[in-house]
């Protein structure tokens, strides 16, 4: 008889492979945060070079930079990116520093509201291109 | 608790905020903080750099506006200030971008122990720093 997912969530929290710490999300937190960061880097090289090959320093030259096709998927990306790394850092500050749970719960929303904000502004500005 | 800590009487306690100042802290936890204040900075300035963006990209008319807030300023803020903060940010890039490097290469060459945190830190703190203070003096004209 096939095992529902049901009874797989609930497997594992009974028996010797039972969960008995934490959230899991350390792993995946920790290996967001460097990929994130990677993506990041690579984004800022390539606008680097871009900005310090010849350019006469115009609005065309400046707008063509973006307006790239695979540029404009690798700024996507580093959007997406500065918006989870940051979530990630800053959650991490507010988990050291902040005790009382509502506190920390009003920040955490702030925090996503913050970046939600700025990935979409971002994001549209790139979309208008 | 290791017995032969036990044996010597150290006693670890957290500090009070009252003493961060006085507390001496090893060059890789500097560059850590460092790490943490550059990242919370940056999270914060995020709207003004998009908004910086925004100028930029959006049409000519709004490039010469972006253009001439380095010269003659924007709002109440003068071409100077403008200059300086956007310095300001990149230095926090900079040093964001250097410390994180940094644990990648920890990561990637298991680099974790003091002597080769110290040495890090250093070159964290020399490269970023260099870089910001050369892009410093082109924001002010030296070169």
């Amino acid at each position: 008889m096939p095992v529902s997912i049901e009874e797989l969530a609930v497997s594992s929290n009974f028996g010797t492979k039972r969960t008995i710490v934490g959230a899991h999300y350390g792993l995946r937190d920790w290996l967001s945060q460097r990929v994130t960061a990677v993506a990041m880097a690579i984004f800022s090289i390539a606008l680097l070079v871009q900005v310090l090959l010849p350019g006469d320093g115009t609005y065309t030259w400046w707008s063509a930079i973006f307006s790239n096709n695979w540029m404009k998927q690798l700024t996507l990306i580093a959007v997406i990116s500065i918006a989870w790394h940051a979530w990630v850092g800053m959650r991490d500050i507010w988990m050291d520093y902040v005790k009382p749970v509502a506190v920390k719960l009003v920040l955490q929303v702030i925090t996503i509201v913050w970046l939600l904000g700025c990935a979409g502004w971002a994001l549209q500005v790139l979309w208008r291109l | 608790m290791n017995p032969r800590l036990r044996q010597a009487g150290t006693v670890y306690r957290n500090i009070h905020v009252s003493q961060i100042a006085r507390y001496r802290l090893p060059l890789a936890g500097f560059v850590s903080i460092l790490h943490r204040i550059s990242g919370a900075a940056l999270f914060l300035v995020l709207p003004v750099i998009v908004w910086l963006l925004d100028r930029s990209l959006s049409s000519e008319v709004t490039f010469a506006e972006f253009a001439r807030a380095f010269s003659s300023g924007v709002g109440f803020f003068p071409g100077w200030l403008v200059k300086f903060w956007v310095w300001e940010v990149v230095g926090a890039w900079l040093g964001h971008f250097f410390a994180g490097l940094r644990h990648l290469w920890m990561d990637v060459t298991h680099s974790v122990s003091a002597p080769q945190g110290k040495v890090s830190a250093q070159l964290t703190l020399f490269v970023s720093g260099g870089i910001w203070l050369l892009i410093g003096a082109k924001l002010a004209g030296l070169y």
